[in-house]
Formats: structure tokens, sequence, C-alpha cells
């Protein structure tokens, strides 16, 4: 197993026709997705050197990922060293198997747990339900989430396509020390939840986080967060377990320094993160006794080993190209059919499921390759290169469509000759009286269906360019 | 110079007007185009949607069909940061004709350094900036600095500009709930502006906008590729 595909996902088309049509989630998301854009586009206009800090950010994620097993075993020694274990995982599953078991060694049957995409990437929580372990969720939006039996729609905002009323309903409905009389007004809302966790931080024992960032060279985990809630749960506890992607390593504090500047900048909008926890290893008295570092492989290797698709390694989850982008923001985070919606989401959960099932092949399809993703990307990932890649891949590999296979060979065929162009081109013309009325056709047949069903497709014109060319001598006769 | 018309799959097939309206043009500023026959497309709905089988042979014709010019033309964006972007990569052979290839603005204020055309179009007009020909070419505001020296013509700004139009290619035919929602969130948009012509620099996007703005209820709006308002003379109107 690597990563769950959620059971019975269709592929993208069926599952983003089901949320445009929900106007309710176009109008959460359309409020939300624009709200953030435009507070990134002048956090990032502040900064004069952002297309350098981009650039060294590219720089060091390309450097790191070329050694990367030089700075995992620096990692690990100096984890090592500062009293950590570290743990690797080739899978979800084996991962999901160290994390229960060392939770149930320390006997406790329930951990508080810090947002974290590693974490819902590999079906943690479920998995640990399994083992009898509660895994309780102590970031808001992961908490409206999980209290509401749902999934997450985007990596910062897990719960973007719920409005204020619907969660003051599910705070209502599933959070049993919420106020009756609660209401929609946010700072309410916050404080029900800032209750409920606080419960839940002073009695934890153990602490599930996942790991923005790894600094190599002392051995030292970082986690980015907004809301403090992290802050308790990488201190309070006893024991804790952070899982982390094996690409999440930088070599140096140097290098962290212009993440720290990239990342709060393009997620949140902000100068600087709120809450920045950096710890290495464990501190006599003061802290969690107990730590343990779980490196996550699942697929990441492969990845690694492809020459185009690779650079969807240097993703550090930000979730830019998610609020830039105009098919995210119509289908909603779900559609994507994995934790990793949104442009980032349909080049990597391919990458590391596979494109065997019908949501993961149809998400290199999932974009018009308008490049708004590119150009927000704060590590310069070049998302359309790789989606175009991946279609080829799709092409070769994926499940067969004879119908567009066919429809595909035969365009490539006429348009290699420019006899058959301008035979197709007459035909095309001559059928212009019979399909188009003024000029405009309004039913296509076949799979041209798709056009017509909601667009007008103008009709042929009575002559092709060439055709003119070749009758008035380009005009001149 | 010898330049040549590359006029685009597309154009060639369903807008013959804007191929005429660059030849009309060029040759109001003192230029005459040639029209290689051997020319097809530039490969793009193949590469885009995964048929890179299909993409060699279109790259190579194109190659060689327009080797002896020195400059080529195209009234598509799109099609023009295909061409640059990626034929080099997919065949080096590809690589000289692909330097030479110029959108049609590109080669109006780059190569020719003209800005006003002698153009007259009394229409109020917003202009739609397709995403290729602003994020992959980079026209940055040539067509604005084209269109605002046509006599007659208001120009009016499209808000939210920038944001793609849903046609995408096959992505329209793939995707049609999330194309015609991202259509009809631009259509409304375009007559909110209150113009009645609406012109880009790539008849795809057009085709959709239009497709949209003629299906639905408002206000008559004509789709117009920025070519044909350049052309557009008082005695000669496009």
């Amino acid at each position: 197993m690597t990563m769950p595909t959620y059971l019975g996902m269709p592929a993208f088309p069926r599952a983003a026709r089901a949320a445009v049509a929900d106007e309710r989630l176009r109008d959460n998301l359309a409020r939300a997705t624009g709200t953030i854009r435009d507070r990134r586009r002048a956090a990032v206009a502040e900064l004069d050197d952002w297309a350098a800090l981009r650039e060294a950010g590219r720089r060091i994620k390309d450097h790191t990922l070329r050694y990367l097993d030089h700075y995992l075993r620096l990692l690990e020694e100096k984890v090592t060293a500062a009293g950590g274990t570290v743990h690797w995982a080739r899978d979800a599953a084996e991962a999901n198997r160290i994390v229960a078991d060392l939770i149930r060694a320390t006997g406790r049957t329930e951990v508080v747990k810090v947002k974290s995409m590693a974490t819902q990437e590999i079906g943690l929580n479920e998995a640990l339900e399994k083992e009898g372990i509660t895994a309780y969720e102590t970031d808001l939006a992961e908490l409206i989430v999980q209290l509401g039996d749902d999934r997450p729609s985007h990596i910062l905002v897990p719960a973007i396509h719920r409005n204020r009323s619907e969660i003051r309903d599910i705070f209502r409905r599933r959070m049993p020390d919420a106020p009756p009389d609660l209401s929609d007004e946010p700072a309410e809302l916050a404080e029900a939840a800032r209750r409920h966790l606080r419960a839940k931080f002073l009695s934890a024992q153990v602490a599930v986080s996942g790991v923005n960032f790894a600094v190599a060279e002392t051995g030292t985990l970082v986690v980015l967060e907004s809301e403090g809630n992290g802050r308790m749960c990488l201190t309070l506890p006893k024991t804790l377990i952070s899982v982390m992607g094996i690409e999440k390593v930088v070599p140096t504090w140097r290098d962290l320094e212009v993440f720290l500047q990239l990342l709060p900048r393009s997620s949140t909008a902000e100068r600087m993160n709120p809450y920045t926890s950096a710890w290495t290893g464990v501190t006599p008295g003061d802290g969690p006794q107990e730590f343990h570092l779980v490196l996550l492989d699942n697929g990441r290797t492969s990845v690694l080993a492809d020459e185009v698709g690779r650079q969807a390694l240097r993703c550090i989850r930000c979730s830019a190209c998610l609020n830039v982008c105009p098919v995210y923001a119509r289908a909603g985070g779900h559609a994507y059919g994995s934790p990793y919606p949104g442009p980032i989401g349909a080049i990597l959960s391919p990458q590391i499921r596979g494109i065997g099932s019908p949501v993961d092949a149809s998400l290199p399809y999932a974009s018009s390759l308008c490049g708004a993703c590119l150009e927000a990307c704060p590590v310069a990932i070049d998302i359309p290169e790789v989606l175009v890649h991946l279609r080829a891949k799709v092409v070769e590999e994926g499940p067969r469509h004879p119908l567009a296979g066919t429809a595909m060979a035969a365009a490539g065929w006429t348009l290699r000759s420019p006899r058959r162009l301008a035979l197709a081109q007459r035909l095309a013309s001559a059928s212009r009286r019979l399909i188009g009325r003024r000029g405009r056709i309004r039913r296509l047949p076949g799979p041209l269906r798709a056009w017509t069903d909601s667009r007008d497709a103008p009709a042929p014109p009575p002559e092709s360019f060439r055709a003119w060319w070749k009758r008035t001598d380009g005009g001149r006769a | 110079m010898r330049i040549a018309l590359f006029v685009t799959c597309l154009n060639d097939t369903m807008f013959p007007g804007t191929g005429q309206a660059v030849v009309r043009l060029l040759r109001r500023l003192g230029h005459e185009v040639e029209f290689p026959s051997a020319q097809t497309c530039c490969g793009q709905m193949h590469f885009n949607t995964g048929y890179r089988k299909q993409v060699l042979p279109l790259v190579r014709n194109f190659a060689e069909t327009f080797a002896p010019y020195e400059a080529v033309v195209t009234p598509s964006a799109s099609c023009a940061a295909m061409i640059r972007d990626w034929h080099p990569r997919l065949d080096d052979a590809a690589r000289d004709t692909a330097a030479k290839v110029h959108e049609l603005t590109e080669f109006l204020v780059d190569v020719l350094g003209v800005t006003d055309v002698g153009a007259y179009y009394p229409h109020r007009v917003t202009y739609h900036p397709t995403c290729h020909s602003l994020r992959m070419l980079g026209l940055g505001d040539r067509p604005l600095r084209l269109l605002r020296e046509v006599r007659g013509l208001e120009l009016v700004e499209l808000p939210d500009a920038a944001e793609c139009c849903g046609f995408g290619g096959t992505f329209a035919l793939k995707n049609p709930a999330v194309s015609a929602a991202m259509g009809a969130d631009k259509a409304a948009r375009v007559r909110r502006t209150g113009a009645d012509a609406l012109c880009a620099a790539d008849n795809s996007c057009l085709m959709h906008i239009g497709g949209v703005l003629t299906r639905t209820a408002g206000p008559a709006v004509r789709t117009v590729h920025l070519a044909e308002i350049l052309a557009s003379t008082e005695e000669d109107p496009s």
C-alpha cells in the first residue's frame, strides 16, 4: 500500500462536475481562495528579492534531492546522537505499523496530532483506529474535518469547503463540550475549539506530528503552524513521534532561512510564521523525553528516478498553487481523490500511487495548463511541464481509451499531410450548411458533444485560409 | 526580409479571416508575406494531450517548411509558445527555425518597431490576455500598446483578466463541466465591461468564450482576433 485511494473515487471530471453544480461549495471556495490569493500577491510583492529567494529555494531543494542519501544519513546520525530514535519506512503500511507499535509500547490509547500531510498521505488515523488507538487532530481546520467525518480539501485550510454556519452545526453536533447556544461568530467558534482542545493537550501523553523541515547538520526538526496547537503537542506530551517524508531534509540552518521566508508568504501571506517550533532530539527535564522520527519513502524514491517528475519533490506544501488555480476553485479539493488536492496533487498523487486507478489516470488532465501554479510556486515547480509529461505516460501505459486514441491518431494522420488537411477542410466547409445556423453550431455529435453541451461551436467557413490563398493568390488576384 | 505566415491549423480551418487580416496588415505596413503551403500544425494538441508519437512528424514538417525564411509570423500566442518552448526540446534540428518564430504583436512591436499600425476600429473593446500569451510567451503589454493606438477604439479593462478562460485545448472536452464554469465566469466579466467586442491573441480561447457568450443570455459581444482589429481601416473595416 502506498497511499490510500479514496474508495470508489470516480475520475476527476465526474467528481468535478458534481462540485461545479454545488453552488454553496463554489461560493465558499471562490471567497476563500480569492482572499488568500490577493493577500499572497501583496506579501510577495513586498520583497524586492523574491525572484532570487525563489531561485535559492529551488536550488537548495534540487541539491538536497541530488544528494538525498547523504543528507538522510547525516540527519539520522545527528538525531540519534541527540537522543532520538530514527525509523525508516518503505511505504504507508510500514510507517503505520511503526507508529502504532511505538504508541502501544507507551501503554496509551489516545494521541494528539499536529496537522501533517505525511500522516494524511499514509492514512495514519484510520490505521491507528483499527489498532484501538484514537488520534485527536488539534489544528482547528483538521478538527472540523475530523468531527464532520469529512475529508480535507485543501493543504493549508483542510475545511476550506465549509463556511462558518456549517462549522457551527458540526461543533454543536459532534463536540460534546460545545456550548448549546454556540453562534457562527468566528471568535466564538475558535473559543469553543480552544476549550475542547485544551483538555486534550493537558491529558495527552503521546503526540504525533509531521515535519516541515529537518536540518541535517544538527538533526533539528522544524514545524511551522499558526495556532499554537503544534507548540502544545510538541512540548507537553512525554512521547513525540514525527513522521517525515524523506524530501523534507535541508542541509543547513542557512538553507532553512530561505524557506522560513518563502513558506509563510506563499501559504498564509504572512511575513513571518506565527509559531515555528524547532527541536533536536530530547532535552532532559524539558519537553518530550522520548522522541522518534519516522522517515517515510512511500514512492518518493521512484519519483526521484523520474527526471521530469522529480521536481514535485521540491514542494514545501504551501498551497499557493491551489489558491491561484481556476480549476481547483471550481472543482474543489475532494475531486482530486487524495489528501493532496489542486495542481500539486495532480502531479504528486499519480506519481506516488501510479496511474492505475480512474482518478489517478485522470489527474494529469485536471488542468487547463494555464500556468498560474508555476507562476505562484515558491520553489518554481513547473507543474504544467510535469502534467504534460504524466499525460504522455497515461497515453502509453494507462487505461486504454480507444475512442480518444483513434480520434487523436486520425487527427495526427490528417495533420501530417497538407493535402489531407486541405481535403478535411473542404469536407468541413461542405458540411457548414448542414450543421450550422447563422454561423453557429448548437449540437455536435460524438465526443464533441462535450463542447456543445455548454457552448456553441463556430460553423466552418465557406473556404479555408489555404483555399482562399490559392484562389486569390494571397489576396492579390 | 523574407517573411512567412504560419497561420496555424485552427485559423486555417475555422478562422481564415484572421490569416487574411495578418496578410492585409503586413502588406499595409510594406511587407509581403508568403504562405508556405506545406505547413500544417505545430503539434500542440497532440503534445499537450500526451500523444507524443504524433508530435515529432509535425515538428519536423514545421522546421523543414519554414527553414528558408528569415522570419515566421503567427497570429497565435499559444502556438508560438509551443514552437519556441518545445520544438527545440523535442528535436534539436528544429532549434534554428523555432527561434525565428514571432507571435504577431511581437513581430510588430519588436521586429518592425511599430505600435501605431494605422488602424481604425470604432468600438468599445476589452482585451483578454490568454494564458500562453501572458505566462508562456510573456507578451506583456504589447497587445495593449497596439490597441491604444487604434483610432476610434475605446479600450476597457477586463477584471481578473489574467484568469484562464477554461479552454485549455482538449481540457474543454475532457473536463467540460469545469471548463464551462470557467468560461461562464469569464463571459460574465466580459459582459460587465459593457464592451461590444472581446479581443485576444488566440482564436482558440475566443472560440470558447464566444461559444459561451452566444449560448447564454445577455447583450451581444462579438469575439474578434486582435489581428482583425489591427487590420481594420476606415476604407476596409473588419
